[in-house]
């Protein structure tokens, strides 16, 4: 899950983790009350949608007067941000975050994510601030530094060392200013169940203290129930509405670009699927994973979100049964073709747990429209061959 | 021979007389495991599917002799149960429960690692040696006996791997379902290795998905030291970019972790990798063939 910046500087803020002071505000009105009661003289208008790269898609502007920051809160409150961490289509700014403008010296970059191939806390640093990250690590590897913190002995004094050092600060007041910004950064970062903060740019202002001027936070999904501030922070607005709804029925649904449904039991599966479509010359139109506890009703739902795409030609459903019953997901395709009005071919394999009982229930069903696949390349060449009106 | 685990295994079951751990434990029995007991906290000393239950991992090892424990507790409990069934000297746990803080798995792997214990998971399908001794949630009737050895982090791409092999006249040795999350337990590089030392095994099928680099690391293994064939697939050819497939592990991050990049590596490395899950059970004929 990840939150907006101006809650991921709450939260800094509740450890001690610099920031400039801001306000968020949701009209134009509000924007200049905040305004006023930063003071100024300058102000930062940013956009708050969760992606990056915001400042490059005209999201985040500076304002010198109060007038400025109501032109500018009128351009940003409601524009479509396209960024590079966004689709296409971009994302609609509903919220907006005034902030007190911060005296920038130089700025850098620090981030903490988990290391897989270490398993622990990862600090990433660079003086390259305010670059996209990614492009430093392939042009220039040697400015990243990295910093890996085992758990079972937390941030030491040899790590706030390693990051001074490497970060090239000699003057002793900004070392122990970095120091202290990173150890408060790593207590977040394991105190939330954060899987990733960045912070691009961090700032050093003109007195040698570190700033965060952005922050960005992700979390375990796995760990919210024991974070119930942080699940209160989820906006629902910024995600996919129909991932969302699918959620709620237990199922695991991200929308894709092409023409045949999918429906599958596992995640590994459900790649799989997609792969074979795509293999065979045909395009998957999402990715569903119906889980491991699949009934009628999650079945029926899953039919009706994948209907919801127009663009869908074809539904294949790919069911190999463990804990799923095969006879349950032939009685919610059943269910489903009699809630919702199923108008494309849909191409059934059914393999494992019960197999045979769903054959038979399919059979007399008697549902038109329905094709039987007998393994799984059999039933993506048949969904190829469906979606494209043979 | 196998890998791991075979009919003479003991194990118990943490979270024994829940739902899940019930039904499961129930199903393992059925098929020939060897569980000897189970844990529940205030539930020692009754008896749950006739065997005993404790209230802790250590008494119940002390009792039952018990080596491997198969962990069903609910996610917010498994770094606790994984670190007690090592402090209690238990060899293997596998852990099936889905939904783990990656903060406790990290604690608790690096806890068991300390006093040698190995797992497996959390959020998979467990592990069987076919027709022996299954630990886990797979159904069993898909695995037949055989000399194909198979790794994957998918619940279900392991029964259709299985599914395929078996298909094709041939049988599983032992399947592993190592988990999708992002901090596991065992991993191919271990499992290649004893499979490699295992006379019954005589191919290995290794199912990858997008995201980490477990991989890669794989792959320079097999390069290295893996003489048997090595049959591969990577899902997630067709993910986009920066999205959890379902999985919490299944993501690529900027360009690292993607399926075109694992393929490369372990076709490099000598394995034969296929496009699609649907040519598992053709490849592994074609490699048996040439043995």
């Amino acid at each position: 899950m990840n939150i907006h910046e101006y809650q991921a500087k709450q939260i800094f803020a509740q450890y001690g983790v610099p920031t400039p002071k801001g306000i968020m505000v949701e009209s134009v009105r509000d924007a200049v009350k905040a305004a006023e009661e930063l003071g100024g003289p300058v102000w930062v208008v940013k956009a708050q949608i969760h992606a990056g790269g915001r400042g490059l898609g005209g999201g985040v502007k500076l304002a010198r007067s109060l007038e400025e920051v109501e032109k500018l809160a009128n351009e940003i409150l409601g524009m479509t941000l396209v960024t590079h961490q966004t689709t296409a289509e971009g994302k609609l700014v509903q919220k907006l975050y005034i902030e007190d403008g911060a005296d920038i010296k130089s700025e850098f970059y620090l981030s903490v994510v988990l290391d897989r191939k270490l398993e622990m806390p990862l600090i990433m640093a660079s003086t390259e601030g305010g670059m996209n990250i990614e492009d430093v690590a392939e042009h220039t590897p040697e400015k990243i530094i990295t910093i890996p913190v085992d758990p079972s002995i937390g941030f030491q004094g040899f790590h706030g060392r390693q990051l001074a050092f490497g970060l090239g600060l000699t003057d002793p007041v900004e070392q122990k200013n970095i120091i202290s910004f990173a150890q408060k950064l790593f207590k977040v970062y394991m105190d939330k169940d954060a899987e990733m903060i960045e912070i691009n740019p961090l700032v050093k202002t003109g007195t040698g203290e570190f700033i965060a001027l952005d922050g960005k936070m992700g979390f375990d999904n796995s760990a919210l129930g024991r974070q119930p501030d942080i699940a209160a922070m989820r906006d629902l607005t910024e995600e996919n509405a129909d991932e969302v709804e699918a959620a709620r029925y237990g199922l695991s649904y991200v929308a894709l670009d092409g023409e045949i449904g999918c429906m599958v039991n596992g995640a590994g599966l459900a790649m799989g699927t997609m792969d074979t479509i795509n293999h065979m010359g045909g395009t998957p139109a999402n990715f569903l994973d119906v889980g491991g506890s699949a009934s009628a009703e999650t079945v029926a739902k899953g039919f009706e979100i994948i209907l919801k795409n127009p663009k869908v030609k074809a539904i294949f459903v790919n069911i190999f049964g463990g804990i799923v019953r095969c006879d349950r997901i032939a009685n919610g395709i059943i269910e489903a073709t009699k809630l919702t009005d199923v108008n494309v071919p849909v191409i059934v394999r059914l393999d494992g747990t019960n197999a045979l009982e769903a054959a038979e229930i399919l059979k007399n069903a008697n549902i038109a429209n329905l094709i039987v696949g007998n393994d799984l390349g059999d039933g993506a060449a048949k969904a190829v061959a469906a979606a494209k009106g043979n | 021979m196998s890998i791991l685990v075979n009919k003479d295994t003991k194990v118990i079951v943490q979270g024994f007389t829940g739902k899940e751990g019930s039904f499961h434990a129930e199903q393992c029995m059925a098929y020939g495991t060897k569980i000897v007991g189970g844990v529940t906290p205030n539930k020692g000393g009754t008896t749950h599917l006739g065997q005993p239950v404790f209230n802790t991992v250590k008494e119940a090892v002390a009792t039952t002799g018990a080596t491997v424990s198969m962990i069903f507790v609910p996610p917010a409990f498994v770094g606790d149960a994984v670190m007690e069934a090592a402090e209690a000297g238990i060899e293997l746990a596998v852990i099936i429960t889905e939904g783990a803080p990656v903060k406790d798995m990290q604690a608790a792997k690096a806890f068991a690692t300390k006093h040698n214990m190995k797992t497996i998971g959390p959020n998979c399908p467990g592990i069987i040696t076919a027709q022996e001794c299954k630990i886990g949630i797979m159904p069993g009737m898909i695995f037949k006996k055989g000399n194909v050895g198979l790794i994957s982090k998918s619940g279900t791409l392991t029964y259709e791997g299985a599914n395929q092999v078996c298909n094709e006249g041939f049988g599983i040795s032992t399947a592993v379902g190592i988990g999708g999350d992002p901090i596991i337990g065992l991993s191919y590089k271990q499992l290649l290795a004893m499979f490699e030392a295992d006379p019954e095994t005589h191919c290995i099928v290794m199912i990858g998905e997008i995201g980490g680099d477990l991989e890669i690391q794989a792959a320079a293994y097999i390069k290295e030291n893996i003489t048997k064939p090595v049959v591969a697939f990577i899902a997630g050819q067709t993910a986009p970019k920066g999205k959890t497939m379902g999985h919490a592990g299944a993501i690529v991050s900027g360009s690292a972790g993607t399926a075109v990049e694992k393929m490369a590596a372990l076709e490099a490395a000598g394995a034969t990798v296929v496009v699609s899950p649907a040519e598992i059970g053709k490849a592994v004929t074609k490699a048996m063939s040439k043995l």
